[in-house]
């Protein structure tokens, strides 16, 4: 890619282009090579995957809607995300910013508690015995299993929902945050010891730079599954969210609400993956050797 | 006993428990003046960064004493820094930020923010990293990472220098150019050192004694050879100084004749004997 820009370019800085200039070109140039690369071939299936669900639903007795019947039944949503006729009756931004207000204590809570327990099972050998088992047997039991314990616990429908999101997402975090933490290399471990560093100076200095990838990739995995359990809690619990408003509109018949919803629901979650990314990136940057 | 500065007086040490336990190290005794640079050498599996983690007190010691200026050593501290064969410096830290992690810690009570400051950058001055003061280790090359390696050592003004095979990881270029510069270092602050090291000319050229360990299990101290030329020494000058060829010779022919490696050789031919004879070797 780059000999190919800088092969197309050098022609042009030999007739005495400012160097500034040819910089920008090779910046605009490497832009449209990287979308023809990585961008054109998603717009290209989709399209191909778009025709062919219109070509299919468009067929008498097709049991479900197609792309344009869709945009033409949810019009109305699409253009007023944000409208508010009280109660359930609210715009598809309010929904997905109720679920994500789910979210966001769900998974905060669950990041915070699962790194603690990831450091306490990585670092004692006998916390990591007596917790391991534990953790392995109750990671499997799916989310919405805990539902019923949880409202039963709380006796009410809003913080079962975070709840099902908080262990849900805890999981995967306690676990890359202990083998992060166990797989610190002995090399670090004694210039901690030759420095003397204390408990506090070992965790912040240390153990929390090197186990930053592994972490991360437990908040990743995290943020995921809680985005996918808020649906499915949500059409149980009732409520304003976008779980709910799928099985409201179920309900009411309305295909077409349910593959908007959807649609929405893939691209939050899409988004919340890349952004627990770029913290990512931004964080770990420099940590690996 | 006061006129040593660091002793290590009848040191065992033992892996494992039970049947399977293992003697590395039986028996080890070594005294050291204050300002004398050490060399440990011997064959690989003979326990020599054993010696050195426990004085280090990285390793508890089976059995004996570590004593460094009239005190037992059991745990790790600043006053005996190491200098690890692979830098380990912290990769999310820049070449400042590594030095003074250690700086800071060390002298949190003793210096202002601003002498420790000066202090840190002192240190780098030292090993001529001061061009690279906001560079991360992977933007380092090997060399550099492991001047800054001594560096960080240095900077915390220990009574012993633990050299664990400094340049073991380096080319040959970099290691003489490194050595001349621990050598210089050495002259000026007049350090304490023990290095491990397996490169004879290294051990040589920079020691004022060196310690030739026998092989494991249960090694210890084969033979001490005192080095008695003129410091600063010159590596293109003692290529031709006969009394610097007989002190290679001589560690050469405790490394290669008496305490050849034999089970290696055999290994390689007959592995299923070999298994044999190092269990006997184990259970003797």
């Amino acid at each position: 890619m780059t000999t190919k820009a800088n092969s197309i370019v050098k022609p042009l800085s030999a007739v005495g282009m400012p160097a500034a200039m040819d910089k920008t070109l090779l910046r605009f140039k490497s832009l449209g090579d990287s979308f023809v690369q990585k961008v054109l071939p998603a717009l290209i299936v989709g399209f191909i995957l778009m025709l062919i669900w219109e070509l299919l639903s468009s067929s008498q007795g097709a049991t479900l809607p197609s792309p344009s019947k869709v945009v033409k039944d949810t019009w109305e949503l699409i253009i007023n995300p944000f409208y508010n006729n009280g109660g359930t009756d609210v715009g598809m931004g309010w929904q997905i910013l109720a679920s994500l207000e789910r979210v966001a204590y769900g998974y905060s809570l669950a990041v915070i508690v699962g790194i603690s327990l990831g450091v306490l099972v990585g670092q004692s050998t006998w916390a990591m015995r007596g917790l391991d088992p534990i953790f392995q047997i109750l990671r499997t039991v799916p989310p919405l299993a805990w539902l019923p314990i949880s409202l039963a616990a709380f006796q009410d429908s809003s913080p079962s929902a975070i709840f099902v999101i908080f262990i849900t997402a805890i999981w995967p975090i306690i676990i890359n945050t202990s083998v992060g933490v166990r797989n610190i290399p002995e090399d670090y471990r004694n210039v901690a010891k030759v420095l003397s560093l204390n408990g506090y100076e070992y965790f912040t200095k240390v153990m929390l730079p090197a186990a930053a990838p592994y972490i991360f990739t437990g908040l990743r995995i995290g943020i995921g599954l809680s985005w996918l359990a808020i649906v499915a809690a949500e059409m149980l619990i009732g409520g304003v969210g976008i779980g709910f408003f799928i099985w409201d509109a179920w309900n009411a018949s309305m295909i077409s609400d349910i593959v908007l919803a959807l649609v929405y629901v893939g691209v939050v979650g899409f988004l919340l993956d890349k952004f627990i990314g770029f913290i990512s990136s931004l964080v770990t940057r420099g940590t690996s050797n | 006993m006061s006129k040593h500065y660091l002793s290590i007086e009848g040191v065992n040490k033992f892996f494992g428990q039970g049947a399977k336990q293992s003697c590395v190290l039986k028996n080890v005794n070594l005294n050291i003046k204050k300002g004398e640079y050490i060399s440990i050498i011997g064959h690989s599996g003979c326990g020599k960064s054993t010696v050195l983690n426990i004085v280090a007190g990285l390793l508890p010691a089976t059995d004996g004493v570590v004593i460094l200026d009239g005190k037992e050593v059991n745990s790790p501290g600043p006053d005996r820094s190491v200098v690890f064969q692979n830098h380990s410096l912290l990769p999310w830290l820049t070449v400042y930020e590594n030095v003074a992690l250690a700086v800071n810690k060390t002298f949190k009570k003793t210096k202002t923010a601003q002498e420790r400051h000066e202090w840190i950058l002192k240190s780098l001055e030292m090993v001529h990293m001061s061009h690279a003061l906001d560079k991360r280790p992977a933007e380092i090359s090997g060399g550099m990472k492991q001047r800054v390696g001594i560096a960080r050592a240095l900077a915390m003004e220990p009574k012993v220098l633990l050299l664990d095979e400094p340049f073991g990881a380096l080319d040959a270029l970099t290691r003489a150019h490194l050595q001349d510069e621990v050598m210089k270092i050495q002259a000026e602050i007049n350090s304490t050192i023990i290095m491990i090291t397996h490169d004879v000319d290294e051990a040589v050229l920079l020691s004022d004694r060196i310690v030739m360990m026998t092989n494991g299990p249960e090694a210890t101290i084969g033979e001490i050879l005192e080095i008695d030329l003129p410091k600063p020494r010159n590596r293109i000058e003692m290529a031709d100084n006969p009394k610097y060829n007989r002190y290679r010779q001589a560690v050469l022919r405790f490394l290669y004749e008496k305490q050849r490696k034999v089970e290696v050789l055999t290994s390689a031919e007959k592995p299923k004997s070999t298994q044999a004879s190092l269990k006997k070797a184990a259970s003797a």
